[in-house]
């Protein structure tokens, strides 16, 4: 087992490795870069540019730069933001935990709700009820985030005036309360869209279990249908989810670009966002560098979940 | 009474796009404690369906239609009929008073949970147990099937125990409320032959101890032989011949048996090579079209158009306990020459 999880840690070094170098490659060969953003300053010379080269480094040979970056990675030295000198792990850290906050609840809203679709979906198969969330998937996943974030803030925020319309807290309130009334409108967006795909992966996957012969016999054995269901049918039909949930902690932790941006929310999607902007570098890259091992991380957490919950499975 | 389950007249039809399609036509028979009764047939013929109307495990209502009764006796020793009871009301009768074992003991054992639990699991929801004492029942029922070594398999997953080994599990788990009936959907199909051979021997030695009537479909006439009281053939949804096992399969009478006894290799044959291995031409008719007349008759070696392809023939007893249907079954005994 710790065999296994060092294999699986030396493998994503080596793929950790090669995301840096795509991304550092591809990010200097965007046209524009930092220098263009002082560029535009009123008043700025030629000499005072390359001052500022020389200050960042960014004088020096492409390899020579990404090097320099990659090894201080190693001693918790991500670089310094271009914009205002503060350290990348800083700026990361500071913008976790309102992304963590909105996404947590707002994953967590998704796979209870979208779980309990998709089963009785799958035990009701072509009711109304089934009909209705198929085609509810259908149109959740066919409108565009930004859209529906707007229109919700038109419609709760501006007329109902029942929400705000933005931001995490009030200034000057922040209570736990105040928190909570930020959360809805973001959180509802959000999990629209992730109740319709979390519910469509549950639906098919309960539906592969519900004929299975075991299901027959659980039924023979004279157990209640509410044991049959959990214990039996879903208690299956959960397995193949925790790989789909695994990929999910990339997102929980990097943030929705869209809903972050349009509900005002400080977390790393916006960060990111602001952050290519203003050709930050070295805080793109490190939110790169982020999102990169939080994969890793999430499908070896997933392979390990799995290994623990399904006896069949074997790790090593 | 004295049969354990008393089944009259039941016919089971299933949904298609163009109404209901019957699978099953009036099915009588009742087996007796200590008694079991097989049913043999072609794939197809409806003895699958049979059980699973029985056991109520078919499509619920709109999808099939399950019509006439199949009467067992309750917990508090009265008769009910299954056909009549609604999910909450079966429950305590399914698994409790009449019990049922499948083909494929790999697949019907939930792959994620141990033995142990699937066997306690199957006491605890009809009796009020503790947790310890369910487990300390699932270990002596897991001896009682000869399972070596019982304490070390409770907690094994059915993937790591062999078929026949799982199989004697799935028999643990019907027998763990002493059952009145026992149904065995085709239980050794999917073993090798000495195996088989130990199963039926278990099953025949569970039933001399617990007195259980036992349903024993299978397609194998030499596990008829082996374990069934009585035989009963059915084609197309329908009994076309019931006897005892002697019988029935030393003097069949019905063309459609003694064509499926001819199909039965056997170790006497061998080296004559496909000459002595008789086999039934065709295929067992879609239910959706019968053919008019004996369902049989487009198969059969013996059909007499005007006869055979107009009226569907009843079933008649020839002999005490021994019943089948065929219009010429009297001319076909005279001439002795069914092949």
């Amino acid at each position: 087992m710790t065999r296994y999880i060092l294999n699986r840690l030396g493998q994503s070094a080596v793929i950790l490795v090669l995301v840096s170098l795509i991304g550092f490659v591809v990010l200097n060969l965007a046209p524009g870069g930092p220098l263009s953003q002082f560029a535009l300053t009123p008043g700025m010379s030629q000499a005072e540019l390359d001052r500022i080269a020389e200050q960042l480094g960014l004088n020096r040979p492409l390899l020579v730069q990404y090097i320099d970056w990659f090894s201080r990675l190693f001693i918790g030295d991500w670089g310094r933001s271009f914009r205002d000198g503060q350290s990348v792990l800083a700026i990361i850290a500071g913008h976790l935990p309102a992304t963590l906050l909105l996404m947590g609840t707002s994953t967590l809203v998704s796979i209870l709700i979208g779980t309990w679709v998709g089963v009785m979906g799958a035990v009701r198969r072509y009711s109304v009820f089934d009909t209705l969330a198929t085609v509810g998937a259908m149109v959740a996943l066919s409108i565009p985030t930004f859209w529906f974030g707007l229109v919700a803030i038109y419609l709760f925020s501006l007329n109902l005036k029942w929400l705000p319309a933005g931001s995490m807290y009030t200034i000057g309130d922040q209570s736990i309360g105040d928190y909570a009334i930020h959360l809805i409108l973001p959180v509802m967006v959000l999990a629209f869209v992730n109740v319709a795909i979390w519910s469509r992966y549950m639906r098919s996957a309960t539906l592969e279990v519900i004929d299975q012969d075991f299901v027959r016999t659980a039924r023979a054995k004279g157990l209640p249908y509410r044991r049959v269901l959990i214990h039996h049918i879903v208690r299956n039909a959960l397995l193949p989810m925790i790989t789909l949930a695994g990929l999910q902690l990339p997102t929980i932790l990097g943030g929705a670009l869209v809903t972050e941006t349009v509900f005002t929310w400080p977390g790393m999607g916006r960060l990111f966002l602001d952050s290519i902007g203003y050709s930050d570098y070295p805080v793109i890259m490190g939110i790169l560098m982020f999102s990169a091992i939080l994969v890793l991380l999430g499908n070896l957490m997933a392979d390990l979940l799995v290994g623990l919950a399904d006896p069949r499975v074997r790790l090593g | 009474m004295s049969a354990n389950i008393t089944v009259s007249d039941l016919s089971v039809s299933f949904r298609s796009a163009r109404g209901y399609v019957p699978v099953v036509h009036g099915i009588s028979f009742s087996i007796r404690p200590g008694e079991t009764l097989a049913l043999v047939g072609e794939s197809g013929s409806g003895k699958s369906v049979t059980s699973m109307a029985i056991m109520k495990l078919l499509a619920p209502a709109p999808m099939t239609r399950i019509e006439g009764r199949a009467v067992v006796t309750d917990n508090q020793g009265n008769p009910v009929d299954l056909v009549a009871l609604d999910e909450k009301q079966l429950r305590h009768i399914r698994g409790n008073r009449i019990a049922m074992i499948f083909q494929e003991p790999l697949t019907s054992l939930n792959p994620v949970h141990t033995v142990g639990d699937q066997i306690a699991e199957a006491i605890r929801f009809h009796e009020r147990l503790s947790k310890a004492e369910a487990r300390r029942r699932a270990l002596s029922l897991l001896e009682q099937v000869g399972i070596p070594e019982p304490a070390k398999r409770l907690d094994t997953y059915p993937h790591e125990l062999s078929g026949g080994m799982r199989q004697r599990v799935m028999i643990a788990i019907a027998l763990a409320m002493e059952p009145d009936i026992l149904i065995a959907d085709e239980p050794t199909t999917a073993l090798d032959v000495t195996v088989q051979a130990q199963i039926l021997g278990l099953l025949r030695d569970l039933q001399r101890k617990k007195g259980m009537a036992i349903l024993f479909i299978t397609h194998n006439f030499g596990v008829v032989a082996e374990i069934a009281d009585r035989v009963m053939v059915m084609y197309a949804g329908r009994i076309v011949e019931e006897g005892s096992v002697l019988h029935v399969l030393s003097s069949p009478r019905m063309p459609y048996t003694r064509g499926l006894l001819a199909s039965v290799p056997r170790l006497e044959h061998a080296g004559l090579g496909q000459a002595e291995l008789g086999t039934i031409p065709g295929y067992v008719p879609d239910p959706a079209a019968p053919p008019a007349g004996c369902a049989f008759h487009p198969r059969c070696a013996h059909n007499k158009p005007g006869i055979c392809d107009v009226e569907p023939p009843e079933l008649v007893e020839v002999r005490a306990g021994h019943q089948l249907r065929c219009s010429r079954w009297q001319e076909l005994c005279l001439e002795g020459g069914v092949r």
